[in-house]
């Protein structure tokens, strides 16, 4: 997929050139960036000014015209579920679907088997939203878009369906997924797309734009932090020895031994040491070297560590900055705790 | 059994006659019009509006008198059916189309409400789950927009049965052609102290009416449940 969008709506300019491939394509930008006003473009559903988008090698929008959203085979999933009514949840999910289409393994991946009886109307917002999902999956598009999803779900619906949302990455289908939570993205994209007043402001592999201090300042100090996918070679005392790039990190939880896992470090969770710590509670201290600093006008420096083969984000203050005499290519320590670690944020990889 | 001149129960049959073949007749136009008010935007939007609800705004006699003027023999729609045999001056059809004409605009507006409260949102669901949108407007827009299409043909028909204005003006009051039950009541009424049959008649009259609004009434509440999932 390949979108290049320009379109005027007031005051607001969108002016994008993107991509995705298969796998799952982060949107990420503060609310009023114009993500929705991409995908809505995308899906057919809003016309854009000039520009061209290409899904498989077919042109769904350019000079010679505008294919139709029901022409598109683009799958959307919208913030609210907008099941209809007067269906109920097997005729949902059956809804564009091909003639003779099997509801069943979707709905049993997506634990919706139970409802299939029931209408909408009797749903949680979180089953609502799996039906919804479902729904998009079953008419099998090209590519599927969610649209910040779980945006109208509290947390624990929120955390109810983030896993369902991990196994869509098996699927394998190009994926469009539209948030401004950073945690979400962390969790299930490959790609990262960050979208800032109608432009895009950065664009690459996840793990590349997460430990880069530039972008950190892109995405906000406080929602800054780099992922490390690892493999859990242990399980004790309610611990977890994953190895990641970056080296050995115990994280709080009991994921499944051997198993994949994703973990996402906060910046602000990174502590940085000149000298190697002791009588120190943290678990998890690794060597590492300084590979970036950038300054921005706020309190804090955002520092990009290299350690093994694997980065790290880390954001000291400025006046720690100036009295350890941090400098890029300084040795140095990084400590993080292993609650430091959110639960929320481990994921399946 | 109320007892009742011959020509009584003829008004009272004529009148539901005509008052349904109009309702039915009218239907799927108010249903196209409606969509096109709610949901369309275009040149002659507002024109189109007002130009509906002219005969609920109009004296019924004027209505009647335009339609008169369309139909009759050297009118331009008159003047097409007339040589055909289709004339419809004077005959029952005639007092159909003016039943029509004046329940249009009750029925446009009941409707047209009733899909402007559909979602659109639903309607976008639907169109990113590949269907056309005559086929959206089959399977989503329509049956969420049902009870309000009851509701618009419960009232086209009781104006189209109390229709009395534009009718006598169109196809005058021939008794066992175009002499309506309003018709009838009116020239029973003429009679000095009264047509024997005229309080059966008012009678009927209301009884048809409120019957009316009753069965809608029972209807409506399944159909909404229907649509709201529950």
């Amino acid at each position: 997929m390949r979108a290049r969008i320009k379109r005027a709506q007031g005051a607001f300019t969108l002016d994008v050139d993107l991509s995705a491939g298969p796998g799952v394509t982060a949107l990420f930008g503060p609310s009023g960036a114009g993500k929705t006003t991409v995908a809505r473009c995308l899906a057919g559903l809003v016309r854009p000014d000039a520009g061209e988008i290409t899904l498989g090698g077919q042109v769904l929008f350019g000079p010679g015209g505008n294919l139709p959203p029901h022409r598109r085979g683009v799958g959307y999933v919208f913030q609210e579920p907008r099941l209809f009514p007067h269906l109920d949840v097997r005729q949902n999910l059956l809804f564009g679907a091909p003639k003779g289409a099997d509801p069943a393994p979707v709905a049993a991946r997506l634990g919706i088997a139970a409802l299939m009886d029931r209408r909408p109307g009797g749903l949680s917002g979180g089953e609502a939203q799996r039906v919804a999902i479902g729904r998009a999956l079953l008419r099998a598009p090209r590519l599927l878009i969610l649209d910040e999803p779980l945006a109208a779900l509290d947390a624990p619906r929120r955390a109810d369906i983030l896993p369902w949302l991990e196994t869509l990455r098996a699927e394998g289908l190009p994926i469009l997924y539209i948030s401004h939570s950073m945690e979400e993205v962390a969790r299930l994209a490959d790609t990262l797309v960050l979208l800032r007043d109608g432009r895009v402001a950065r664009a690459g592999p996840l793990t590349e734009i997460l430990s880069d201090p530039e972008a950190a300042a892109l995405i906000g100090p406080s929602q800054a932090g780099a992922v490390l996918e690892g493999r859990v070679v242990a399980t004790a005392d309610g611990l977890a020895t994953v190895e990641t790039p970056a080296g050995r990190l115990q994280i709080a939880g009991a994921p499944p031994e051997g198993g994949r896992i994703r973990v996402r470090i906060r910046a602000e969770d990174v502590m940085v040491a000149t000298q190697p710590p002791e009588g120190l509670s943290a678990l998890n201290v690794l060597p590492a070297v300084i590979a970036g600093v950038h300054e921005g006008q706020g309190p804090g420096v955002m520092l990009r560590l290299r350690a093994g083969d694997g980065a790290l984000l880390a954001r000291v203050t400025r006046r720690s900055f100036a009295a350890l005499g941090l400098a890029e290519g300084c040795a140095v320590w990084a400590v993080l705790k292993a609650s430091g670690v959110a639960r929320a944020d481990v994921g399946g990889g | 059994m109320i007892e009742l001149p011959p020509e009584a129960w003829q008004a009272l049959a004529l009148s539901l006659r005509v008052s349904a073949i109009a309702t039915i007749a009218a239907l799927p136009l108010a249903v196209w019009v409606a969509h096109l008010l709610a949901r369309r935007r275009f040149r002659g939007h507002g024109l189109l509006d007002a130009l509906v609800h002219l005969p609920l705004v109009l004296p019924p006699v004027v209505t009647g008198y335009a339609l008169l003027l369309l139909f009759s023999r050297g009118g331009p729609i008159g003047g097409v059916l007339e040589p055909l045999g289709w004339g419809v001056a004077f005959r029952w059809t005639g007092a159909a189309i003016a039943a029509g004409v004046m329940a249009f605009p009750l029925m446009v507006r009941a409707i047209r409400q009733a899909i402007e409260a559909v979602d659109p949102g639903l309607e976008e669901a639907a169109a990113t789950l590949g269907l056309s949108p005559v086929r959206i407007w089959w399977r989503v827009t329509l049956p969420l927009a049902a009870p309000g299409v009851l509701a618009g043909v419960t009232l086209g028909f009781a104006k189209a049965f109390g229709e009395f204005g534009a009718t006598i003006t169109f196809v005058a009051s021939i008794p066992g052609e175009t002499r309506t039950l309003p018709a009838a009541i009116y020239a029973f009424l003429q009679v000095p102290g009264g047509a024997p049959g005229l309080r059966g008649l008012v009678l009927i009259a209301v009884v048809v009416a409120v019957g009316a609004v009753f069965v809608s009434n029972w209807i409506a509440p399944r159909i909404a449940a229907r649509v709201a999932g529950r």
